[in-house]
């Protein structure tokens, strides 16, 4: 039934942003060094985020994309022994260094997980909670917002009439498009996706990937990726990730076509091709 | 075979256990009912509790399990929240709390008579009354409230953690929107767990609540409990069984709809927040 659901969805519109993929970063990233105890995950990473565009980083699990990931949002403040060095330049501001409100920051910059994780709360709660936590007071604009971002994923026609019911009785694929619009519902300027589709059927993950491609040009889009040919399908740049004994490293970055169709690094055309990774 | 004899020897223990308390409820019942009526109740006790009924030791117990409970269940739920969400794991701090419960919760109740004589009867000043008898069951009940409350904190999936902080939750939204009510059926079992607990106690209350079986005027008048009472009847009363009985039957039965109470209010509390698929 669900499966059903999720084949005959149709997009809302997505209100018009600026243009897509300005060749101005929105976020710079200057090497960031990940570790955690004793242990660096991620060595001297540098590259540019471009606003509006769609970034994919690839590569194999445990190179260290994920911690990538959470530094932008200063989610690794949260992990007991991390630290981070390097730079993070957002806004005229350095993340790591200069004091950021991480509450306001994290408005700012979304964040989807790999297993779609609404809360224990109905549909309509799991929107309105998070405005509420940023004041949004006014009962009329979280009602339109909170119906804007379900229109924006393609959710509204699918749940509608039961926004009162749980979120956990969604189908998977609902459950990530319904993450999104949370995310979504503050309004960010970018959002962060760390395998959104990994855990999803590939109807589902069709689906979902059909939404990131329509959010691109509105939101700045960092997603992180073991479908290479999602990453093609849907990226602007890309970064290739490899782990260097045992630490993760940058090994390429650039347009997401000239990395698939003529890498400058060997290692980027070995894993693209498959023969390692 | 050896798997026929091994399910069977499960169900013989099963049958055990049902048997043993089936025995004892129809033995308080059957007994009990022999010499209830409802002026049992209302009535106040006559001839060191052969006669009469029992209404000051039922209003005591009330009021000792009252003031425990209104202690013991913010100050536990504090507790249950620094250890499980704030303290790091290797907090020497939170990790001696932890120990010293434990222990706690494994010291008799007669322990904790002789310590809320000294300290709240005597120390304090409270002398032999129903607030010396409440605290000092707050803090016997303490212990195990705070650890079962933990354990179904800890239980609650890290994802809706991290999704609330991606969203820019604060800590304590998370917790009291999304991760005390996650955490319900462990708040539960705990609070069963400690009204049982206190309204069976017996031990603890004879050097601090005292046994005066008057209806106590205030809260620093003393009162007897009705668990004291079964003993006191049972064991200095000749021919008290009766009425011993019949106040078993009036605590078990207290147990039950205070269980049942208090199951029921919590989910409700709980429910208009969190909606369970």
């Amino acid at each position: 039934m669900n499966r059903l659901k999720e084949r005959s969805y149709t997009l809302g519109e997505i209100e018009q942003g600026k243009p897509c993929c300005v060749p101005q970063p929105h976020l710079q990233i200057q090497d960031l060094t990940v570790g955690y105890g004793a242990k660096t995950v991620l060595s001297q990473v540098s590259l540019d985020i471009y606003q509006g565009c769609i970034t994919a980083l690839i590569g194999p699990s445990g190179c260290g994309k994920t911690s990538f990931l959470s530094s932008l949002n200063r989610l690794s403040d949260h992990h007991a022994d991390a630290h981070v060095s390097g730079k993070i330049l957002f806004d005229g501001q350095d993340l790591l260094h200069d004091p950021v409100d991480t509450l306001k920051l994290r408005r700012r910059i979304g964040m989807i997980f790999q297993k779609p994780n609404p809360f224990p709360l109905s549909i309509w709660r799991n929107l309105e909670l998070p405005l509420k936590e940023h004041g949004v007071r006014d009962r009329n604009v979280r009602h339109h917002k909170i119906e804007q971002a379900l229109k924006d994923v393609g959710l509204w026609d699918e749940v509608s009439d039961r926004l009162h019911s749980s979120a956990m009785a969604l189908s998977g694929g609902q459950q990530q498009r319904l993450c999104i619009a949370r995310a979504l519902v503050l309004e960010p300027e970018i959002l962060l996706m760390d395998e959104p589709c990994s855990a999803l059927d590939p109807i589902a993950s069709a689906v979902v990937e059909e939404l990131i491609l329509r959010l691109r040009g509105r939101y700045t889009v960092v997603i992180v990726t073991h479908n290479l040919a999602q990453a093609r399908r849907v990226a602007n740049y890309a970064g290739f990730f490899w782990m260097t004994e045992r630490v993760g490293q940058l090994v390429e970055f650039g347009q997401c076509q000239h990395l698939f169709e003529a890498p400058t690094h060997a290692l980027t055309a070995a894993y693209i091709s498959g023969a390692r990774g | 075979m050896a798997e026929r004899i091994f399910s069977w020897l499960i169900m013989v223990c099963a049958l055990l256990v049902v048997a043993a308390l089936l025995w004892v409820l129809s033995d308080v019942v059957l007994q009990g009912a022999a010499h209830f009526s409802w002026q049992f109740l209302f009535d106040a006790p006559t001839d060191a509790g052969r006669g009469g009924g029992i209404a000051p030791i039922l209003v005591s117990t009330l009021w000792l399990l009252l003031i425990a409970l209104t202690v013991a269940l913010p100050l536990g739920l504090g507790v249950a929240i620094w250890l499980s969400e704030f303290a790091s794991s290797n907090s020497r701090f939170a990790n001696s709390t932890g120990i010293t419960l434990d222990i706690l919760a494994g010291v008799p109740s007669i322990v904790y008579g002789l310590f809320g004589n000294a300290f709240f009867s005597i120390y304090l000043g409270l002398g032999f009354s129903l607030l010396s008898g409440g605290l000092t069951l707050a803090c016997m009940i303490l212990p195990v409230f705070v650890r079962t409350c933990e354990v179904g904190l800890r239980t609650v999936s890290n994802d809706w953690r991290r999704g609330a902080l991606a969203l820019g939750m604060t800590r304590s939204t998370a917790i009291w929107h999304i991760l005390l009510p996650a955490a319900r059926p462990a708040i539960v079992a705990g609070l069963i767990l400690s009204i049982g607990r206190a309204t069976a106690e017996t031990a603890a209350l004879l050097f601090t609540s005292g046994y005066v079986d008057r209806m106590p005027g205030s809260l620093l008048d003393s009162g007897r409990a009705l668990a004291v009472h079964i003993y006191d009847l049972a064991m200095n009363v000749t021919g008290g069984d009766g009425a011993a009985y019949a106040s078993a039957l009036v605590l078990v039965t207290l147990i039950i709809v205070l269980n049942t109470l208090a199951q029921s209010l919590v989910d409700s509390w709980f429910k208009r927040r969190l909606v369970l698929a």
